[in-house]
């Protein structure tokens, strides 16, 4: 699990070499750049602009160059494409798509406390639950790399609007290409006996970090890195998920709130399998605490002890 | 100016079809309450000339026919008044103006993409400039030479994504982007001056590298000649036509009120209102 790498990078890199051969892609950024991005701009000057810190003139443009039948990248910073241009998602991309085929694909860098240190308007908690309560749109939430190179063609092939949230730190790979099934939507990373962690994005590292450890003690815990929001296969990840008798779900976002955590529940809750759940995420508060990525996780208490703790708290509760 | 004002005819169809239409929107009016009367009417003549007088190509049997002129109705809430000149020109059976806001209707209080002829959401403003940006951009890179229109409403211009759009379009040149401005001087709650006076409305657009006109957006003769002129002008400058108009445009006691956006006329008075317009 080397080789560390911006998932933003590759995916420029990806789309870049597109570009060449498929004249009908178009890539808007709101003023928001990466060193590959560099060269895409210098390349392809007449299909690449820069509308300028304006997130709802990046959707508005995208929906228009979607409507002629272009498929359009619009990439911004995540909290700020997200939650300030929602209404131009929800009525010209959502909305609009029940009707028109829109292929405009929303790349949000910074997912999660990606961007520590810059504090709360930075920190991108809610963007899960607040696409995901609107219609027609797939989530990519990806931990890795190769997931992320792997969703070019499906984001040209699969014309409706997207949202795909990047990490901002490099981070290191995960998955081989040839075992890349995006259709699937999660992917079981560990198989364990009682006790399983749903994660996505950034903390599946943290995860399989803390299962690790767990296993140096002799504790087994299984793991699912939850890639493909929506769509996803619910029947499949029940399957999964019902081996165990208790699921941790992790992740850098509110809970309770429509977030993995809320798609996790429902999908448990509507069948018969007897599964508890535990959520892992942040409460019902902001924080202006100051630090780096894993301070912020210790003392929100989702950091690999933290992890620990709860695995070996649920385990004991099985027992006793 | 090429104008047809030297055609008799052709201006007596004009303001004939404006007559008629304004008829058929009160009608709609009497069995949809809910429809937006006031900022429908102010539209009236904007819609028959790019419609009837031959400004915009278009094709009811294919309303999205790659070669049409795109129209864009970002005032969405006030352009009932276009309902009857899609059913008058084929989009859809005449019979659904009698359904507008019925169960099963396609015809809403605020009209949806659904409706043939409508190509965008529009029911929050704001919205259509940007989505016309887009679609100028998208039509120049396929080389095309059709013309993007956007119908907007000068309430519309406190929405800050407009001015987003705006810079953009005199930015990049888009001079295949039409803008009409339906100013009627009023939003829901007063004249516009009085909420956050927008004037020099010209001055801001210029300051944006667009081109302006302005006209009486009444008079079927300005319009006609405005449009086409703006149609066929070139030179990297994005159009904007400042129709002036009066909202609640044939209806005296809507036409004086600032709070004739929210005014209803009840079902019963309509035929008053309709043997009264000139």
């Amino acid at each position: 699990m080397t080789g560390k790498r911006v998932m933003r990078d590759v995916f420029i890199e990806s789309i870049y070499n597109r570009m060449f051969r498929d004249e009908m892609l178009f890539f808007l950024c709101a003023d928001f750049g990466s060193p590959k991005l560099d060269r895409l701009r210098a390349e392809f000057g007449s299909r690449f602009i820069n509308v300028g810190i304006a997130e709802q003139n990046l959707i508005n443009i995208a929906t228009g160059l979607a409507l002629e039948g272009f498929t359009v990248y619009a990439y911004a910073i995540a909290p700020f494409l997200v939650m300030r241009a929602y209404e131009q998602i929800r009525n010209n991309l959502s909305l609009l798509s029940h009707i028109r085929e829109i292929n405009v694909n929303l790349i949000g860098v910074g997912a999660g406390l990606s961007y520590d240190v810059s504090g709360p308007t930075h920190h991108c908690i809610e963007d899960i639950s607040a696409i995901r309560t609107l219609p027609n749109i797939t989530i990519f939430s990806p931990s890795d790399w190769v997931l992320v190179e792997t969703f070019v063609d499906y984001s040209i092939n699969n014309k409706c609007p997207k949202y795909i949230r990047l990490d901002g730190k490099p981070l290191p790979k995960i998955y081989n290409t040839e075992d890349v099934n995006l259709e699937r939507g999660f992917f079981e990373l560990v198989k364990g006996s009682e006790v399983c962690i749903v994660s996505t994005g950034y903390m599946t590292h943290t995860a399989l970090r803390a299962i690790e450890r767990l296993g140096q003690d002799g504790i087994s815990c299984g793991l699912v890195d939850v890639f493909m929001i929506r769509p996803i296969g619910d029947a499949l990840l029940l399957e999964t998920l019902s081996r165990y008798k208790c699921v941790i779900n992790l992740e850098e976002g509110f809970i309770n709130k429509g977030g993995l955590d809320s798609m996790v529940s429902c999908i448990l809750n509507g069948s018969s399998a007897t599964v508890g759940i535990k959520k892992m995420g942040f409460g019902d508060e902001y924080s202006f605490d100051m630090g780096g990525r894993l301070f912020l996780h210790k003392s929100h208490g989702i950091d690999e002890d933290g992890i620990i703790k709860n695995v070996k708290d649920i385990l004991k509760g099985i027992k006793d | 100016m090429d104008s047809i004002s030297h055609s008799i005819d052709n201006v007596r169809f004009l303001k004939d079809k404006s007559l008629w239409v304004r008829k058929e929107t009160l009608n709609i009016h009497r069995i949809a309450q809910d429809t937006r009367l006031a900022s429908s009417l102010s539209a009236v003549e904007i819609f028959v000339v790019l419609f009837y007088g031959g400004i915009i190509n278009f094709d009811p049997k294919d309303p999205r026919w790659d070669s049409r002129d795109r129209f864009i109705i970002s005032k969405g809430h006030g352009s009932i008044s276009f309902y009857p000149i899609l059913a008058d020109l084929g989009y859809f059976n005449m019979q659904e103006l009698k359904r507008v806001g019925k169960e099963g209707s396609f015809l809403g209080a605020i009209p949806d993409p659904i409706i043939p002829g409508y190509d965008t959401v529009n029911g929050s403003l704001g919205h259509g400039l940007g989505i016309a940006c887009g679609v100028a951009i998208a039509l120049k890179r396929k080389g095309k030479d059709e013309k993007v229109f956007v119908l907007i409403g000068d309430g519309e211009l406190y929405e800050g994504s407009v001015w987003e759009a705006a810079m953009f379009a005199g930015e990049h040149g888009l001079d295949n982007l039409i803008m009409i401005l339906d100013n009627n001087k009023a939003c829901m709650l007063d004249y516009c001056k009085n909420v956050i006076d927008l004037e020099p409305i010209e001055e801001k657009f210029k300051s944006f590298r667009w081109t302006t006109e302005r006209i009486d957006g009444h008079d079927v003769e300005q319009l006609y000649g405005s449009l086409k002129g703006l149609k066929e002008k070139r030179g990297e400058r994005p159009k904007l036509l400042i129709a002036d108009t009066i909202k609640g445009k044939g209806v005296p006691f809507l036409e004086t009120d600032p709070l004739s956006h929210i005014k209803n006329i009840k079902p019963e008075d309509i035929d008053g209102v309709i043997e009264g317009l000139k």
